[in-house]
């Protein structure tokens, strides 16, 4: 079934949203680290993986999901967060370590976690999806028709937890869907390197799961291969695997001199970019003016911009907080 | 002729292109270690000396690349793995305790596993509860693997060689901040005097980095940087401490302790690993055991309290013993 005017524009504003929020993380994260770059120095310390160019896939899967819905994401976590319905400013405020922020700054940009959108992530790849196969678990035992997704990257598929899930999910008949991102790179391993077969994808098959790999920047694309698996899931038809072709801006993480690319690589994925081609589309379909793009954009620069202003107005956790919370 | 000056993660470098050099059966397996060099530089510059069939970028894929670690050792093979992170070790810890450390006495010690795997240790730049832990504690608690935690470009090279050479599994611990990264804070004491030429440092012999008369600091690693840096401010105040850099936690130098503390009669531990049930408590203990008598005061630990490591700046410099929280101590235990 065609999407309709209002369906394309909310993915479209999804996007935009994501995009937006991760490029000012990505201008403020360098604030104070210049010139000598200091990983630990600045308002926002640590590793940063940020998730521009991969918006889509957000996007098209987090559309078929209500807040109840479960999700395990990963160490590049904001765009899914976000396209699950999270409020920019705890999320902001957790970048930044504040007692405001998801988690009070005991987590931090990799470990976001809200029981309210049931979401959780981390920074050990592969660890969230056996998390999501026991959220699917919890789910058909109780009855209900939610659904779990879990987001990992095509580096995740080669670690153990990835398969082991599979099968337990097949064999257990479990409402989930595995969302494999592919962006063709693990660090600066290509995925050619790391993995025999083409798709993963492909892997479903061995586990007795249909998988369907799709081009990670048409958001139309990816929302129609979510639309199936997660209606098969909601039916209580079983899991399904995703593997979305998709390019990261940004590197691994900030700072990724990024020597392992091809030279123009990059630039030829910005030409495929998930945003202007919906944006071409809906314009061709006389659904969106340049007025309307301006406006959209406008729109998610003041919410991110709020976001900011929060965390940064935002006081630290006293230090001693360190020491509490170890147990419930 | 002046001292060549190179950083940890160099000399690292260097002492694994040497063996590699020397012996053809050294090969370096791990996540991003060829063209990216490590992420931490430890394999920098190898991939174009030696090529992708001795240093061989892995798939993410720990428990399957460790575990050929240990096959391709008992075959012969001499394999270097790296964990990116200790932290990552969860992945992959069945092949590390039970079978890389267990296998030479099960099998009565008919075969031997002579690897060793390098990994990535500690905090202080807001990495958080999943990449900045130290953890050796854990590994030095499990019977048949060699612990190895240098503090200096020339004690890592050392050690390293040792390492490649030892017949044993050798678990070795590079600080972040020991390393000399361009992209960590700045640190004066991650690059020092390295020779060119290959050379072993003993597994099983501390390093009394500071002599002092007042107190004893057992530590290792970063920690012993910042002790050191804890020292100088102490003497400025007229207390002297001696500073003894562990270098191996197994083979552990018990000698060295006990010595020095039969000098200085009080004993501080400083360790950027949890407190309870690691190196802190063994320490202490081993004084008890051996030194009792000699003490004027309880041995004192600092240690991270026994919470994961938080992300907010505030709260992870609350945990990670600082220089100014060692000096404190320091005083502490002079006055008792
Ligand atoms: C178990 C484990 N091994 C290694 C790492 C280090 N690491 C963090 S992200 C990453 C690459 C992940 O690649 P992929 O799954 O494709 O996700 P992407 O970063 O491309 O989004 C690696 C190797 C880790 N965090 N956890
Ligand atoms: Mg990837």
């Amino acid at each position: 079934m065609a999407l309709n005017r209002d369906e394309l524009l909310d993915l479209y504003r999804m996007m935009v949203k994501i995009r937006t929020f991760e490029e000012r993380v990505g201008e403020m994260y360098y604030e104070d680290k210049l010139p000598a770059f200091d990983i630990a120095a600045g308002p926002i310390p640590g590793e940063m993986h940020l998730y521009s160019g991969q918006e889509a896939v957000a996007a098209g899967v987090c559309a078929h999901l209500r807040p109840d819905d479960p999700v395990t994401s990963t160490h590049r976590p904001h765009g899914h967060l976000i396209a699950k319905g999270e409020d920019l400013k705890p999320l902001m405020a957790e970048i930044f370590g504040k007692k405001t922020g998801l988690c009070e700054g005991k987590g931090g940009h990799m470990h976001l976690f809200d029981p309210n959108l049931h979401f959780g992530c981390g920074g050990i790849v592969g660890g969230g999806i056996p998390h999501a196969v026991g959220a699917a678990l919890a789910i058909k035992k109780r009855g209900e028709d939610r659904v779990a997704v879990s987001f990992f990257g095509e580096g995740a598929a080669n670690i153990g937890a990835f398969h082991e899930s599979l099968n337990l999910a097949a064999v257990l008949h479990l409402p989930v869907v595995f969302v494999v991102e592919d962006n063709l790179y693990a660090i600066s391993v290509p995925k050619s390197v790391s993995t025999a077969v083409r798709s993963n994808a492909e892997r479903g098959a061995a586990y007795g799961i249909p998988g369907v790999q799709v081009d990670g920047q048409d958001v139309i694309a990816v929302y129609e291969a979510a639309q199936e698996a997660v209606g098969r899931a909601r039916r209580g038809e079983g899991p399904s695997i995703i593997e979305a072709v998709c390019y990261r801006y940004r590197g691994h993480f900030e700072g990724d001199a990024e020597g392992y690319l091809k030279p123009g690589e990059k630039e030829s994925w910005k030409e495929k970019d998930p945003i202007h081609i919906l944006g071409a589309q809906l314009q061709g379909q006389g659904w969106l003016s340049e007025d309307e793009v301006a406006e959209i954009q406008g729109e998610m620069t003041a919410l991110v911009g709020e976001a900011e202003r929060f965390a940064r107005e935002s006081p630290y956790p006293a230090p001693e907080e360190a020491l509490e919370g170890v147990f419930a | 002729m002046a001292e060549r000056l190179l950083t940890t993660s160099k000399a690292i470098s260097e002492a694994i292109a040497q063996e590699m050099k020397r012996d053809d059966s050294v090969f370096v397996m791990g996540e991003d270690v060829g063209a990216y060099g490590g992420i931490f530089g430890a394999t920098e510059g190898l991939l174009d000396q030696f090529g992708p069939e001795r240093i061989m970028d892995m798939p993410i894929s720990e428990m399957g690349f460790i575990g050929a670690a240990v096959g391709a050792a008992t075959e012969g093979m001499r394999p270097i793995a790296e964990l990116m992170f200790v932290d990552f070790f969860g992945a992959a810890m069945d092949q590390i305790y039970n079978h890389m450390a267990k296998i030479h006495y099960m099998s009565g010690g008919h075969v031997n596993v002579p690897m060793v795997l390098m990994t990535a240790i500690g905090g202080s730049y807001s990495d958080a509860a999943q990449h900045s832990q130290c953890l050796y504690g854990l590994f030095a608690h499990v019977p048949g693997i060699k612990v190895v935690v240098p503090s200096t470009p020339y004690d890592a090279k050392g050690l390293m060689t040792q390492a490649i050479r030892d017949d044993n599994p050798v678990m070795f611990f590079f600080h972040k901040g020991v390393m000399g990264l361009g992209w960590m804070t700045p640190n004066p004491r991650a690059t020092g005097p390295v020779p060119e030429e290959p050379y072993t440092v003993p597994f099983g012999q501390a390093a009394v980095r500071r002599e002092g008369s007042d107190l004893t600091i057992l530590t290792l690693s970063l920690m012993a940087h910042r002790s050191l840096d804890a020292a100088e401010k102490l003497a400025e105040e007229g207390i002297n401490a001696e500073v003894i850099d562990l270098r191996t936690l197994v083979p552990l130098d018990r000698e060295a302790i006990v010595e020095s503390v039969k000098k200085t009669h009080r004993v501080m531990i400083v360790d950027e690993d949890y407190k309870s049930f690691g190196m802190s408590g063994e320490l202490a203990a081993i004084v008890a055991e051996d030194a009792l008598d000699y003490l004027d005061a309880a041995p004192k630990r600092l240690a991270v309290p026994d919470v994961p490591i938080p992300y907010s700046r505030p709260m992870e410099q609350y945990v990670i013993p600082s220089v100014d929280r060692i000096a404190a101590a320091a005083k502490e235990l002079v006055a008792e």
